[in-house]
This record gives C-alpha cells, sequence and structure tokens, in this order.
C-alpha cells in the first residue's frame, strides 16, 4: 500500500462566538487521500466541509490535529514556510467571481502563480515561456486564448470557473481541494465543469478532494466518499458502495432526498426538521434527533467510527444492513 | 475608447450621470476662474483686491462717486462702502469696509480656499489611508493601537481640535525639525484641517481592506502562494482605491467648510491674504447695509460644496462595479 498524498488526522477547528460560545466545525475528523484517487465530500450546509477544505490546504488555522502533505509534516508551518509546497496543492473555490481580483486581467490572474513560484530547477519563469503556458492552460480549460486580455465580470460563471481552474492548474499541482465548484452554476454547466475536472484528472493525473453537497455530482466524479454532518464524519467508503447501500441513516436519507428515476430499494422517509445547531450539538450520536431508526443508546453513548465489511467505516450504533 | 476593465466602466457609468457631470463642470469652471483670477482680474475688477481705496472714487453710470459714501441711515452717520454696481469694471459686487473690490476678493479668496481645501483632502486622505491600510492589513496590534488612536481623536470634536491647533500654530508658526512654517503660510491650514479629518477617512478605509483581506480573491492568492507584499499591492491597493476615490470630493467638501470656518474665525488664512471665510468675516460688519460682501462668498462655498457632494455621490454609483456586474449577469 502506497502512502497517502494527503493524510489529515484528528482534525479540530472550534470558532469562538460572542458570549464564550464555541461553535465546532470539526470534531476529530480523519481522512487520507491516496495518490489519483478522487475523494468526494458530502454533507449540508454547515458541516464543515468548507472549513475541512480550507484546513487540509492551511488556509484556515485548526486547534489541534495534524496535517501532512505527500509525507512531509505542514501542520505548523509558517504561512512562508507552506509557500513553496503551495506549488503542489491547489484549490478551487465555490464563488468564481469572489475568486478573481474584479481589477486584473484574466493573463495576469493566471499568470500570478507563475510569477511568484520559480520553476522547479530555481530559475524565474520568462515572459516568453509564462505566455507559452498561458497559452497551453486556456487550451486545457477550452477557453479562447483571447479571454486572456478580458476582465472576471465579461465572463458567465462556467467560463469563470475555467478561468479558477485554469490558474489552480498552471504549477502543475498534484491535489486540487475543490471547494463545492459546480454548486453555484446552471445545472447545465454543471456537467460541463465536472466532466472538465474529470478530463484532467485522467490526462494529468491529478488528485481531487471534492467538495459538494449535490450527491449526483459526487457520484459522477468520486472514487471515494467521504459523508460529514456536524463537523464530524459519519460514514466513508468506496463510491458505489456507499451509494447503492448506505449503512449510515443520514446517507440513506441523503440518498433518499434525491430525486431518482428507478428505486431500488424503499427509501427511507426524508429527514424532518433542520440540522441542530452545531454551537450545542446534541450528546450522543449528532444524528439522533433526526434519525428514523433511532435507538436509546443513541442519546446518549457517541457512536465511533468502526470498520464494516468491504472497508468502509461507518459512525453508527445501529448501521443499516449493507447488503439487500 | 474606454478600456473594458472596471475603470473604463465606471468612467463610462460617470458620463452617463447627468447631474454628477454639471458638477464636474461647476468644479472645474470654478476651479480654473479662481486660479487663473492674476491672469485677468485686473481687466474685469476695480481695484488690486490687497490693498485698500478708502478715499477713492468711481465712475457709475457716467458719474463719479465715492467708494466710501456716507451712510442712508435717517442721521446719516458713518460710511458705507459701494454696494454692487453689477459692472464688471466699477465694483461689480460692491466693495468691502476698506474699499476693496468684492469680485477681485471673492476670486483670490477662492484661489486660497480651494488651494486649502484640495491640499488638505489630498494630503488627509494620504495620510489616513497610510494608518488605514496598516491597521487594516496587519490586524492585531497595529490595529489596535492605530484604531483606539484614531478613537481619542475622534473623541474630540473636529472644530475644537482644528480651532485649538491653529491658535497654536498662529501665534508660533510650525517648528518640525529645522523647517518652521510662517504663521501666515498656507501650509498651516492644510495640515491642520488635513489632520483633523484623518479619523473621518481612516475608519472606512480600514474596513475596507479588512473586507478585502477575508475576501476569497485574497484567500485564492494566498492558495496560490502569493507573498503578503504582492497581496498587498497586487490585490488590496486596487481594490481600495475605489473608496478613496469617493472619499476625496466629500472630504474636500468638509476640508473646504473647515477652512471657511478657521478663517471666518481669524485663525485661517491670515490677512492680507484673503479667503471665503475671510471675506465672510470683512462682511459680517456690512451685513445689514451690504449684504452681498458676506452673501458672495457664502454662496460660492454653497456651490462649491453642492458640487462635490453630487460628484462624490456619482463617483459612488459609478465605481460600484461588482453590482454593475452583477446585475448584467
Amino acid at each position: 500500500m502506497n502512502t497517502p498524498l494527503l493524510d489529515a488526522r484528528n482534525l479540530k477547528k472550534t470558532y469562538s462566538l460572542s458570549g464564550g460560545r464555541k461553535l465546532r466545525a470539526l470534531d476529530d475528523v480523519s481522512i487520507q487521500v491516496m495518490p489519483g484517487e478522487v475523494l468526494g465530500l458530502v454533507g449540508e450546509s454547515g458541516c464543515g466541509k468548507s472549513t475541512l477544505g480550507r484546513s487540509l490546504l492551511r488556509l484556515t488555522d485548526i486547534n489541534s490535529g495534524s496535517i501532512a502533505f505527500d509525507g512531509q509534516d505542514i501542520t505548523r508551518l509558517s504561512e512562508r514556510a507552506m509557500r513553496p509546497l503551495r506549488t503542489g496543492m491547489q484549490m478551487v473555490f465555490q464563488d468564481s467571481y469572489a475568486s478573481l481580483n474584479p481589477r486584473r486581467r484574466i493573463g495576469d490572474l493566471i499568470a500570478e502563480p507563475l510569477l511568484v513560484h520559480r520553476r522547479p530547477d530555481g530559475a524565474r519563469r520568462s515572459a516568453a515561456e509564462i505566455r507559452e503556458r498561458l497559452t497551453e492552460l486556456m487550451e486545457l480549460v477550452s477557453l479562447p486564448a483571447s479571454a486572456l486580455s478580458r476582465y472576471p465580470h465579461e465572463f458567465s460563471g462556467g467560463q469563470r470557473q475555467r478561468i479558477n481552474i485554469a490558474r489552480a492548474l498552471a504549477l502543475s499541482p498534484r491535489l486540487v481541494v475543490a471547494d463545492e465548484p459546480v454548486s453555484a452554476l446552471d445545472v447545465s454547466v454543471q456537467a460541463q465543469i465536472v466532466n472538465l475536472f474529470s478530463d484532467l484528472r485522467e490526462r494529468l493525473g491529478l488528485t481531487y478532494v471534492f467538495i459538494a453537497h449535490d450527491l449526483a455530482v459526487v457520484r459522477q466524479i468520486s472514487t471515494r466518499v467521504t459523508v460529514m454532518y456536524l463537523g464530524a464524519v459519519v460514514e466513508l467508503g468506496e463510491t458505489d458502495q456507499v451509494m447503492h447501500a448506505p449503512a449510515h441513516p443520514y446517507t440513506a436519507a441523503l440518498l433518499a432526498s434525491v430525486p431518482r428515476p428507478v428505486t431500488g430499494r424503499q427509501p427511507l422517509p426524508l429527514l424532518k426538521g433542520d440540522v441542530p445547531s452545531p454551537v450545542s450539538p446534541p450528546p450522543g450520536c449528532r444524528f439522533h434527533t433526526r434519525c428514523p431508526v433511532v435507538q436509546e443508546r443513541c442519546s446518549k453513548e457517541r457512536p465511533e467510527l468502526r470498520p464494516l465489511e468491504g472497508g468502509r467505516l461507518v459512525a453508527c450504533h445501529f448501521p443499516l444492513a449493507a447488503a439487500e | 475608447m474606454f478600456s473594458s476593465g472596471p475603470w473604463g466602466q465606471a468612467i463610462r457609468a460617470l458620463r452617463y450621470n447627468r447631474s454628477a457631470m454639471i458638477a464636474l463642470a461647476v468644479l472645474l469652471a470654478l476651479a480654473l476662474l479662481c486660479a487663473l483670477a492674476p491672469i485677468y482680474a485686473r481687466h474685469i475688477a476695480k481695484t488690486d483686491p490687497f490693498t485698500s481705496n478708502v478715499a477713492g472714487t468711481v465712475l457709475v453710470n457716467g458719474q463719479e462717486t465715492d467708494i466710501m459714501q456716507p451712510n442712508d441711515n435717517p442721521l446719516h452717520l458713518g460710511l458705507s462702502p459701494i454696494g454692487p454696481t453689477w459692472h464688471p469694471q466699477s465694483f461689480l459686487l460692491g466693495a468691502d469696509s476698506q474699499g476693496r473690490d468684492v469680485a477681485a476678493r471673492l476670486l483670490y479668496g477662492g484661489r486660497n480656499s480651494l488651494i486649502i481645501a484640495f491640499g488638505a483632502a489630498t494630503l488627509c486622505i494620504l495620510m489616513a489611508s497610510c494608518i488605514g491600510i496598516a491597521a487594516g492589513f496587519f490586524g492585531g496590534i497595529t490595529d489596535a493601537v492605530l484604531s483606539r488612536l484614531m478613537d481619542i481623536m475622534w473623541a474630540v470634536p473636529v472644530y475644537l481640535f482644528a480651532i485649538s491647533l491653529s491658535i497654536v500654530t498662529i501665534t508660533q508658526g510650525l517648528k518640525i525639525g529645522p523647517f518652521t512654517i510662517a504663521s501666515d503660510n498656507l501650509m498651516i491650514p492644510v495640515f491642520i484641517i488635513a489632520l483633523v479629518y484623518v479619523p473621518y477617512a481612516a475608519r472606512p478605509v480600514r474596513g475596507r481592506v479588512m473586507t478585502l483581506r477575508s475576501a476569497e480573491f485574497v484567500i485564492a492568492a494566498r492558495s496560490l502562494g502569493v507573498p503578503r507584499r504582492r497581496i498587498l499591492v497586487k490585490d488590496i491597493l486596487p481594490n481600495v482605491l475605489p473608496t478613496l476615490v469617493v472619499l476625496a470630493p466629500l472630504l474636500t467638501a468638509l476640508s473646504l467648510l473647515a477652512e471657511s470656518s478657521l478663517s471666518f474665525l481669524s485663525i485661517g488664512v491670515q490677512a492680507p491674504a484673503a479667503s471665503w471665510g475671510t471675506i465672510i468675516q470683512d462682511g459680517e460688519g456690512l451685513i445689514y447695509t451690504r449684504p452681498m460682501v458676506a452673501v458672495a462668498p457664502g454662496l460660492m462655498i454653497v456651490i462649491t460644496v453642492l458640487a462635490l457632494n453630487i460628484l462624490g455621490d456619482g463617483l459612488r454609483d459609478a465605481l460600484d462595479v461588482r453590482e454593475t456586474s452583477r446585475r448584467s449577469g
């Protein structure tokens, strides 16, 4: 077994709110990302997906836990020490407009990483070299080279996301964390961008952490799926396994909420009520307030993430029968 | 003609804003009229704006008329300066109590008023953006110290602060290291007015920088490994600039009002130099007999401040690039 490209262990992140209250955005989250795989990350709004995504790249400081990239511990590296490592890990953000400086041309935006980082051999990139790379990148994301001299506001959401992808790929990273890259786009455009991600992965041998709240999107692109609820991982396994035979009632409920043309089995009833506040999460299993198969033990004892057959992990006292 | 970039867009939006364009035209005309006064004023005004002319006479409608005339009160006690004649060559707006042409003084005074207002606004924005950007970008202790300092200045009423500073500098001049600025130098009111309005401008700049610091494109730049200084120069400064551009006309208006107030209280522009504020003061004693002496500079101040505010509103609307681009999709 090879070493994971990204190995995050026991990440905890708390935000302090007014009045001394604490919001636990990440509560003991561990994930490993293997080279070449696409790890999907799903969950409702506010479950800590984005915080996790940003923490993995050290864009948000974590309170405890450890992060290793390609075997190197990056948990405590300073912003300056992180800089050279950033060539290997990049991010694509949800808001394609907010993540591009509106006052700079596309060419300047995409050239930025090429200007601030030296080539692997230590030399600065020449202007001609950068120009050549820009053309290459525009081709890669199927945008005309004329786009380089224009400004972000002149593009549609889908085009802007292509620009963001081109910028993220400029330094040929190994890992790309995509934080809900398609959830702000029209459905028809979503498919194009997801296909672009799949395409690029095959051509460039990329590894993704793909964050989404849309299960269909995650199903399409991921090799493995992590389901999060209130800052904690509730289920983690191969995409097919998790999607076809969810073991955690929350995963099952999420799947049941997706309209499906063909129903494989009797879906569980849809979830009632809202996600409890992460400021005061319920005791025991965090999902017990909404769980359709809740039992007494669930409100008292917090289930640990434990392996089931087939190598997947589930945090539930009473996992649903995995097989039909 | 203009680039498709955010600045080009803003200029285009401003050009379609009729009231803002009129305000801009009024301001340019006023500035030009006042700035060029030394070149043309002697052709349209009767006397030098600075020397008194109490014993002189002037030709009005073919008649030789005294500049200082007997009062038209029942006892004919004392003298009043000649009122507005509405003839450019012979006291267009009348004379003040020393027989000086009010129209000429209005132009020369306007020069000083506008120079001080623009100078103070520019200096204020320079100081405020240094403080605001440092506080907003570095945060932490830097922010705490600078912000408390601004709060302290903020706590002192602007005019009280300006008056105290002015009284000290008017009596002693201003010594900065080896340099001494004489008390009648225009730089003194410029410096004082700029200083008292620093918190007024630094606060919005700091707020804008703090918003930008957590903007997604700044986080994106960090994730690309862009050094902090480069983020400041390439991502933050260009996006703070619109805030400064919008602040500029409003600060100029405030500075103009502050200058006039200080000059009215004799602690701004020093005689024999004039400003709109000093002319109002000259007219104070003549307010019942020759109201034009005080009303004319008052009107100039009102027009200028109004135009500056309308221009400021127009700039604010025009520079809201984000909103316009969001609307169009």
